[in-house]
């Protein structure tokens, strides 16, 4: 069910969370909102749940054509998983992801042994059978991240909205849930939108990626293209590292390893400049560079170690960098 | 403990204020809670029965009960209500309500007792009307369950309102979301998590309900026998020199105010929930 | 303007609250400060300068502030013992601090009267060095004492809890010694919570009733205290002048129910 978001603004007193925003998320896709935080995007994931409302105006949100604007939460079929999960601590796993079920009006609500089956089905589908009669207290991070998934599609609801899934939880765990959460949202298929502010998250994640910041939209794309092809420093900054040569009155931007770094000797002058070697960190797969231009001014350059390794470099070695970025 | 680190004093100096702490502790507090006992007893343990089985003190531990009866659950009620609302949404008022409910806190019993004789005394605002209808309410039950509820006002409120602010909204906005509705939302997500909050306010409500002095004995009229509160009757047999008889009544209001401390020490020992706060 | 909310019941609990709160305290109090206006200024001046009223108010008010500073004092001698050390019986002693708040405050009259009267348990001791301790000012201020410790102790005991020992390692490791790390830098740290705690017995001292009259003789001009006053006022159906006085009452009382607050939200922002 496809999701789209018409002319939305928000704001808290004189501050502005979101201001004009429209946008559309095709049926299907794992979407993230991407952005430093204050940019608006959980403001908006909120909107999208209806547990915020926008300013009044021409605004509208609707799932797959029908206008949701004014249906409650209660209402509108999402599935929220919140950055802390928001477990009923007092409730089991078990009955945490029965909650969406047991609180259907009575003409609507399955039997005992239905909603079991179910809760059942959901904790294999995360992969945590087992542990159907335990308290949230007593499950790890990635655990409690999954009830609150299992709990969230319990309901069968229309999307899925996630607000930084892996916000709280250590690197290695981060890691292993991105790579689930990928094959689960291939499994499933549902519409999904999730929030987050690491950048690597939502290239590797996403279908498609929404640069938020300072209440809009900077730019929306698959992950390639808004990498590849950023429309203001803003986005090129804020998806990866980045460095700004001063170029007389321009700044330059470019990306560590579109750097090339060659032997003094080879140095090219129409398209080369001289510097010297300031650091050099190798503990890792990719060796980072600091070189010290003529000028001054400092470049990151990533290598691979083979590239490294032919050039057989020390700290204060000469050397000459090929550029290759763009001019902003 | 005979190291000396060097965030500690001198093993002499830490025996020494514990034997202050502790004789202070002793000479202050318990000294008093073992003299109502001992008092109560010292003529004897028939005297004491006696005393308790006295017409006037049962219908004053009568009178106290229904006191208690009516004003802890409806203050119980409007602690919920008050801690959900300041909670669970923002206002403009926000803090003057918070500020408001505190208010009983700051007034003098004498006053809290005063207020409802000047409303519905002889000569207070609705006093001709009342006469008119021939309803009492000062000098009668009403009086003093009114001036009861108003000294214990703030208990179960103050109790539960840092509670439900520390917990937040978000199990109630994942309970909405799921599709429950307000009454469902309250009853199976809010309230057992708040259940331990909720203990303590109203065994401390009912603790000052019961033992309430001040505000009951200038709304009452000390007619014994009908409108005197076990704390009232402690204080009639006393001024007519029955001392070992007030005793007795004291020691089932010492014996409450163990009780209360008993139970709340015990919650906060087995479950490690604190209570909010004391005042 | 209706705003939208999601979480329900706002009405209702808004409605309920509002009116629980106007008929149970905002009502009466309103109707004590209009019946206190029937009589003019000059009347006011009158009751508020009599003697009576001065010496009731000079013995509460001072009564109160000794009793809220002892209080203060051994207040914090005894959280310091109950937080930092371990021994036998800590845990009773910690619950029981908690009496005098719980305890009825006739109970707590009549057995510290019992207490120190010149026959008293403890009385009779003072009495051979000729001090009397019941029925003269000493007795309301003990017995002030009393009900005002609880305060301090339940104030300071979370902000000594949480009190991280760092700094007092960073003291030690400069060189201080611990009479001078406890002055210095441990006991600077507990001033707000101090000053919040011996605002909260001062208060409660000033209201008090049932704890005191017993003890105090209740002597017009000598052993009176305000709010018998107010009673003996009413008594005599002079119901403006007992407005009078609980109106002047009150104005102190949420002047400091006010500081009370202030202090109370500036603790909670330092430690939280």
């Amino acid at each position: 069910m496809s999701i789209s978001i018409h002319s939305i603004s928000k704001t808290f007193g004189a501050y502005t969370a979101l201001d004009n925003v429209s946008l559309e998320v095709p049926n299907g896709s794992l979407t993230a909102l991407l952005g430093p935080s204050g940019s608006g995007k959980t403001t908006l994931l909120r909107i999208v749940a209806g547990l915020d409302f926008p300013d009044p105006g021409p605004s509208s949100i609707a799932f797959h054509g029908d206008d949701v604007s004014e249906v409650s939460a209660r209402k509108r079929g999402v599935g929220f998983v919140f950055q802390h999960y928001a477990l009923f601590q007092h409730m089991s796993v078990a009955q945490n992801i029965a909650f969406g079920l047991r609180v259907l009006p009575s003409g609507q609500r399955p039997k005992k042994s239905e909603i079991r089956d179910r809760v059942l089905e959901l904790l294999k589908l995360v992969r945590l059978e087992g542990l159907e009669g335990r308290r949230p207290h007593e499950l790890s991070g990635g655990q409690r991240q999954r009830v609150a998934l299992a709990r969230a599609l319990a309901i069968r609801p229309k999307v899925l909205l996630l607000d930084e899934p892996f916000g709280a939880l250590d690197a290695q765990v981060r890691k292993d849930l991105r790579r689930w959460l990928r094959q689960f949202h291939d499994e499933i298929g549902l519409t999904t939108l999730f929030v987050t502010h690491d950048q690597e998250e939502a290239l590797e994640l996403s279908d498609q990626v929404v640069v938020m910041r300072n209440a809009r939209i900077e730019q929306v794309g698959k992950p390639q293209s808004v990498y590849d092809q950023p429309r203001s420093p803003f986005v090129y900054e804020f998806l990866g590292n980045v460095n700004k040569l001063q170029e007389g009155k321009n700044v330059r931007y470019l990306r560590p390893h579109e750097i090339d770094v060659l032997f003094a000797a080879e140095c090219d002058p129409a398209t080369d400049v001289l510097a010297r070697v300031y650091h050099l960190f190798s503990a890792g797969p990719i060796a980072t560079l600091t070189v010290k231009l003529e000028d001054g001014q400092f470049l990151d350059v990533e290598l691979s170690r083979k590239q490294l390794d032919e050039l057989s470099l020390s700290v204060g070695d000469e050397v000459a960098v090929r550029l290759a970025g763009r001019t902003a | 403990m005979r190291h000396c680190s060097a965030t500690s004093e001198s093993a002499w100096v830490r025996r020494l204020l514990i034997g202050v702490a502790v004789t202070i502790i002793s000479v202050f507090l318990l000294l008093p809670l073992a003299a109502v006992f001992a008092e109560a007893f010292r003529k004897g343990w028939e005297i004491f029965l006696a005393s308790l089985h006295e017409e006037a003190a049962l219908s004053a531990i009568k009178l106290t009960l229904i006191a208690a009866g009516i004003s802890v659950p409806l203050n119980t009620l409007f602690g919920v209500s008050a801690a959900w609302l300041i909670t669970k949404f923002r206002f403009r008022g926000r803090s003057l309500l918070l500020a408001l409910i505190d208010l009983p806190f700051a007034v003098s019993p004498v006053i809290a007792g005063l207020v409802w004789v000047l409303l519905f005394g002889a000569k207070g605002w609705f006093g001709p009307w009342l006469e008119l209808h021939d309803i009492r309410i000062i000098f009668a039950l009403p009086g003093i369950v009114i001036a009861t509820m108003f000294v214990t006002f703030p208990f179960v409120a103050r109790e539960l309102i840092p509670l439900m602010e520390t917990q937040g909204s978000d199990q109630e906005e994942a309970a909405i979301i799921l599709g429950a509705r307000g009454w469902q939302v309250f009853l199976r997500v809010t309230l057992p998590n708040i259940k331990w909050g909720l203990l303590y306010g109203v065994l401390l409500c009912n603790a000052r309900a019961m033992g309430e002095f001040g505000a009951v004995s200038v709304v009452s009229g000390h007619i014994r026998g009908e409108t005197n509160t076990l704390p009232l009757h402690v204080e009639v047999l006393y001024n007519e020199y029955q001392f070992s008889a007030a005793f007795a009544c004291a020691t089932l209001l010492a014996f409450l105010a163990l009780v209360t401390l008993g139970i709340k020490s015990a919650v906060e020992h087995l479950t490690g929930h604190q209570s909010s706060n004391h005042q | 303007m209706q705003k939208r909310r999601v979480i329900p019941g706002f009405s209702l609990s808004m409605g309920f609250t509002v009116t629980y709160l106007s008929l149970i305290i905002l009502i009466p109090l309103a109707a004590l400060f209009l019946k206190a206006t029937r009589l003019g200024p000059s009347e006011w001046w009158e009751i508020l300068t009599s003697p009576r009223l001065i010496a009731a108010a000079k013995l509460t008010f001072g009564a109160s502030a000794a009793a809220a500073v002892v209080s203060t004092i051994f207040g914090l001698l005894v959280t310091w013992v109950l937080v930092r050390y371990r021994f036998p019986g800590r845990r009773l002693l910690d619950a029981m601090v908690d009496l005098p708040f719980a305890l009825p405050t006739a109970v707590a009259g009549i057995t510290l009267t019992a207490i120190y009267a010149p026959n008293g348990w403890v009385g009779q001791y003072l009495e051979v060095w000729g001090i009397q301790a019941a029925y003269n000012p000493l007795g309301v201020f003990i017995a002030l004492t009393f009900i005002g410790f609880p305060f301090v102790v339940r104030t300071l005991q979370p902000v000594m809890e949480d009190f991280g020992v760092e700094y007092e390692e960073a003291a030690a490791t400069l060189g201080a010694g611990r009479w001078i790390v406890f002055w210095r830098v441990i006991f600077p740290m507990f001033v707000p919570a101090l000053i919040t705690g011996f605002t909260l017995a001062f208060a409660r001292a000033i209201g008090e009733y049932g704890s005191v009259i017993f003890i105090s003789g209740n002597l017009p001009m000598q052993t009176e205290i305000l709010p018998l006053l107010v009673v003996s006022k009413l008594e005599q159906f002079q119901y403006e002048a007992a407005a009078v006085i609980a109106a002047g009452m009150l104005m102190i009382s949420f002047v400091l129910l006010f500081l009370i607050n202030l202090l109370q939200r500036r603790l909670n922002w330092k430690n939280h």
